[in-house]
């Protein structure tokens, strides 16, 4: 699914709505949570799942051609973490092994 | 950020009620999570993009006890961020993130 398959579904789903308004709110929902990642910010969807930052501590490695040492810098990586819910609903029919 | 801020952010943009508000974003979340089930990726250009990925069974041990146990098989997702979103982290996200 694309995000124009995505307006078609919600503006069908919300009573009232026309296309054009849901692509209005679907693109500053995602223009936001942008924005809050831009800042540094933790997203938290409730039972849809946590985006967050992580740190990629600088490190020094080999460059396994010439074995010549470098020096990996700090970086910044985004993380998503599906929620319980989502979780769930998509192993209904497997049995929890984890925790 | 949580969905009440989105829900906030929708409602002074829109004009809408906060209870409209409310249900178009649970909405936007529910028809992308229905997706997911259906074992469907989510593109969202400019954001990133979900992939539902099919997991074998494998054996694991319980890191507690040391206990060995098959991992049964199972769906997972993975988020990969586009390009745009990961400049703006880059640009501004990377300085923040130790001051929280």
């Amino acid at each position: 699914m694309t995000k124009s398959g995505l307006i078609e579904k919600v503006a069908q789903k919300v009573e009232g709505l026309t296309v054009k308004q849901t692509e209005m709110i679907i693109d500053t929902v995602f223009d936001s949570m942008r924005e809050s990642l831009a800042k540094g910010e933790k997203i938290e969807i409730r039972g849809f799942g946590n985006f967050r930052l992580r740190e990629r501590k600088p490190r020094k490695a080999r460059n396994p051609k010439t074995g010549e040492s470098v020096e990996v810098p700090r970086k910044v990586a985004l993380h998503f973490k599906m929620g319980k819910a989502l979780k769930e609903a998509l192993n209904i029919d497997v049995e929890d092994t984890e925790e | 950020m949580t969905k009440a801020d989105l829900v906030e952010i929708i409602f002074e943009k829109v004009g809408l009620s906060k209870k409209e508000a409310q249900n178009i974003v649970e909405t936007i979340f529910d028809t992308i999570k229905e997706s997911f089930v259906e074992g469907e990726s989510v593109k969202l250009s400019g954001f990133g993009t979900f992939n539902v990925r099919q997991k074998r069974s494998r054996r694991g041990r319980n890191p507690k006890t040391g206990a060995e146990l098959e991992i049964t098989p199972r769906k997972v997702l993975t988020f990969r961020a586009s390009n745009q979103l990961k400049e703006m982290i880059e640009k501004n996200g990377a300085k923040s993130l130790g001051e929280r």
